[in-house]
């Protein structure tokens, strides 16, 4: 079996979780005018969704541009025009922004690789449909439902040096050289928020993972037991690359996602949270709570081209796997 | 994998998924003392107390009707006129409407980071901020272009016929609209209120943005001012915690296929 073929399939119908594939009319096929008339009032439709889009999020994302080259305080009526120079500072003369970048990186490159493998292995545990599956899906998705705030919570506990639940239970096991005073812990605090960002979104990734796989062709499976392939093989052979379009949108959603734990971080390291746990959202945050519009704007759309970059980078990734 | 090892695996994953949350509600029946000296035990009694403090002295009973008249609306309102558009642009022909709607769900790339300033200012200037209604308008608006994408793309699977029986009874969009497309569009429209209500209730960035009266408040924001209230009185936390979660935990409870097609739905934004 090729996976060259495989992956030609997999191109061809990407699966989308609630869009049966049924019809699809695209705008080349449409019969021709006069067959049907649009009737004019279906302009209005959309009418009110537009408006209020353009005037309250494009035009403001466009704004963000026009803040972001100069020193604008947020207040005072006049501002200079700087030019690029806020991104000038950016890049060589800001250690806050730098180690939010810093900050930001590690917590997705552990979010990414934690919560895609684990969401994939409860995934294939769990596929089949019964009582028990079903119940434990159920389980595993609820964490994802809570506010990060108040997911935030629930490990503040967790975590608290002192009385926290799992230092506390360690204790009781007589591992002490475990015990960790995990947030407190300059270097590693950016990577216990992260685990508990596995935590509260596994289960949501379970579940897109489960669908991917219930898509996959029983036959494939056939052939390669002809074939004689062995468990890893059938995985490597048929699973994987079959499930690759559901791994490029479970990445893709997770590095959003990892970008966006801002409540998390709020939740667990304070507002303004400190340097060990500030990431890029929190800092653009503290830049325009500070009144340097001018400049937070700046930030936001480096932390827009940064995301952006990621993203690419990750969908060629994804694709470099799916060769033998 | 044995079938042994299948189990261990997903025992232990239930666990750490149960054990912190069996903790949090155990424990808003508890005192300090009690939760740290035995975190796992049962609470001796259910005396409310600490629900009482939350409610009361804390005035989450406040923010939790705020949460209510936010969310209430904004799920509606994006509901409305998320699906008045996305009927509009699943019948619409031509380039044109493909190119509206792609224009509405580019909206889903941009970060709320990217153009929260100059949301700020402009609800500043329109006297909007410190408003129940500046912010239920501010969260149509951050999730319109998601609503679009999932409703447009659940109404341009319907076939056509549908669509055109009305107009050949005479009816006008409208009618269909609202007799044929709305019943028949339910299940999309149940999954999509589902996915708003989780992401509206649970929304932090824009009532911090927004809001800086107590009064006005709700109850992600006012949850995150425990933090410095409460500190380490982690039962009160908790009773915040749970007070927060519990709509929309008891909605899970009898609406979970709903919430499971929506949370997906919204999450494959391919």
């Amino acid at each position: 079996m090729t996976t060259h073929m495989l992956s030609k399939r997999i191109s061809a119908d990407t699966p989308r979780a609630t869009h049966s594939p049924a019809r699809h009319p695209r705008p080349g096929v449409r019969p021709r005018r006069g067959a049907t008339r649009t009737h004019p009032a279906l302009w209005l439709f959309p009418l009110p969704a537009v408006a209020l889009y353009i005037v309250f999020f494009a035009l403001p994302t466009a704004q963000a541009f026009q803040y972001a080259v100069t020193d604008w305080d947020g207040l005072s009526a006049a501002f200079n025009s700087v030019g690029l120079g806020n991104f000038g500072t950016m890049a060589t003369n800001d250690d806050l922004f730098h180690n939010a970048t810093t900050n930001s990186l590690k917590f997705l490159l552990v979010v990414v690789v934690l919560q895609t493998g684990l969401s994939l292995l409860l995934a294939l545990l769990l596929q089949r449909n019964s009582r028990a599956t079903s119940a434990l899906r159920a389980l595993y998705f609820l964490p994802a439902i809570l506010s990060s705030v108040s997911v935030a919570f629930v490990w503040k506990f967790m975590y608290d040096p002192n009385f926290g639940l799992i230092n506390q239970a360690l204790d009781t096991v007589g591992l002490h050289g475990l015990q960790s005073a995990f947030l407190g812990n300059e270097s590693a605090a950016i990577y216990w928020v992260a685990l508990t960002q596995v935590w509260a979104h596994t289960g949501q990734l379970m579940v897109i993972y489960i669908a991917g796989l219930q898509q996959i062709p029983r036959e494939l499976y056939e052939s390669a037991d002809l074939d004689g392939a062995g468990r890893w093989q059938r995985f490597r052979f048929v699973t994987w690359p079959m499930i690759a379009p559901t791994t490029a949108i479970v990445i893709a959603y997770t590095t959003i996602q990892s970008f966006k734990a801002f409540d998390l971080i709020l939740g667990l390291g304070g507002n303004p949270p400190k340097g060990s746990l500030d990431i890029l959202s929190t800092r653009i945050y503290a830049t325009f709570t500070n009144s340097q519009f001018g400049y937070a704007a700046a930030e936001s759309i480096v932390f827009m081209l940064i995301i952006a970059l990621v993203s690419v980078l990750q969908r060629r990734a994804v694709k470099l796997t799916q060769r033998v | 994998m044995t079938s042994l090892s299948r189990r261990v695996i997903l025992g232990i994953y239930a666990l750490l998924v149960a054990v912190p949350l069996i903790v949090v509600v155990t424990g808003t029946f508890k005192t300090t003392k009690q939760l740290f000296s035995s975190p796992f035990g049962l609470p001796s009694d259910l005396a409310p107390g600490n629900f009482r403090t939350v409610l009361t002295d804390a005035s989450m009973g406040h923010s939790f009707a705020n949460s209510v008249i936010v969310t209430g609306s904004a799920v509606l309102l994006t509901l409305l006129i998320g699906s008045l558009a996305s009927y509009g642009l699943a019948r619409i022909p031509g380039r044109l409407g493909w190119l509206i709607y792609g224009f509405l769900v580019l909206g889903m790339a941009v970060p709320a980071q990217a153009n929260m300033i100059p949301q700020y200012v402009l609800f500043q200037r329109l006297g909007l901020l410190d408003s129940l209604t500046g912010l239920i308008l501010i969260e149509i608006v951050a999730t319109m272009p998601v609503a679009i994408f999932i409703m447009t793309g659940f109404m341009r699977t319907l076939p056509r016929e549908l669509y055109e029986a009305g107009s050949v009874d005479g009816a006008n969009p409208w009618r269909t609209y609202l007799s044929i497309v709305l019943p028949v569009s339910l299940p999309s429209l149940a999954a999509t209120a589902i996915f708003l209500f989780v992401i509206q209730w649970n929304d932090l960035l824009y009532p911090l943005l927004f809001i800086h009266d107590p009064s006005k408040r709700t109850l992600p924001l006012a949850l995150l001012n425990f933090q410095g209230e409460y500190l380490t009185n982690y039962p009160l936390l908790f009773t915040g915690v749970v007070i927060a979660s519990a709509p929309i935990v008891i909605a899970y409870v009898f609406l979970q296929r709903y919430f499971v097609a929506g949370m997906t739905a919204g999450s494959v934004k391919g």
